[in-house]
């Protein structure tokens, strides 16, 4: 069977990314396209870990720290701009959101 | 063993995130997300990241879901009826993460990531100092001694997200 490599941990983030992008790029559920979005972050952080152990150097898990931390804030946001879009068109899809449009 | 571990659970990540993009009902998809997050969360634990692994628990599994959740009862969408599961731009967007799939498939069959340029062990135990500490406590010395400035741009960032997301949920 062998080791764990840090290929392993890189295939498994990028079959992760691939799934949230295209989630983000395809769904009309402006809830659905924002959970894609952690999941994307989420992968990323992933490929930080498995490099802060190859390397044996903290500063990957730090930089992981501040990705959920943006990640945290973004969820908020991005939330708040949903419930503002559901009081003003009673519907989350981003098809209806199309008022800014050129 | 870990390698039975690290397959049986990155499957779980690989359904979950599956389950978040494919399925109907949004609370589903806020089910499956949990389940991915957990799973991810073992991931890390496998790579002495235990911290971390704890920190993942309990923003993602704790806090963004608790958020998600709430926002999605509170809206009704897993009432709502969707029509069309998918956007109108599907085909393109759809070309464009195979590119990327394509581009990632490339640098990992061309460039070879696993030697180790150091030595993974020296990394469990040993702190800055070359003292035996766990990982919290090496991560605390990092954090607050190499990376304290941008620890403190983080928590006036949070703060702004806090405000911003307080005046957008705001009754007009």
């Amino acid at each position: 069977m062998g080791d764990i490599t840090t290929t392993h941990y890189l295939i498994l983030s990028f079959v992760l990314f691939s799934i949230g992008l295209a989630g983000i790029l395809t769904r009309r559920n402006l809830i659905v396209v924002l959970m894609s979005i952690e999941l994307v972050l989420n992968s990323v952080n992933l490929n930080l870990i498995a490099f802060s152990y190859q390397l044996s150097d903290l500063t990957g898990q730090i930089f992981a720290i501040f990705t959920i931390c943006v990640a945290a804030g973004e969820a908020a946001v991005g939330l708040g701009i949903l419930l503002a879009l559901y009081r003003l068109r009673h519907t989350t899809e981003l098809d209806q959101a199309t008022e800014l449009r050129g | 063993m870990e390698i039975l571990v690290f397959y049986v659970f990155g499957t779980f990540a690989v359904v979950g995130a599956f389950g978040v993009v494919l399925n109907r009902n949004p609370m589903y998809s806020a089910i499956s997300l949990l389940g991915s997050f957990l799973s991810v969360a073992v991931l890390f634990f496998l790579r002495h990241a235990e911290f971390l692994g704890i920190v993942q628990v309990f923003v993602y599994g704790g806090g963004i879901m608790v958020l998600f959740l709430f926002v999605i009862m509170l809206v009704n969408l897993y009432q709502l009826r969707e029509t069309n599961l998918f956007g109108t731009n599907t085909r393109g967007a759809l070309v464009l993460v195979l590119v990327v799939a394509a581009v990632f498939s490339y640098l990992l069959w061309t460039v070879d990531f696993d030697p180790a340029f150091a030595d993974p062990s020296s990394f469990v135990t040993a702190g800055p100092d070359g003292a035996e500490m766990g990982n919290s406590e090496a991560v605390a010395w990092t954090l607050y001694r190499d990376y304290l400035l941008p620890f403190e741009i983080a928590s006036i960032f949070l703060l702004v997200a806090m405000m911003g997301a307080v005046i957008l949920g705001r009754k007009q």
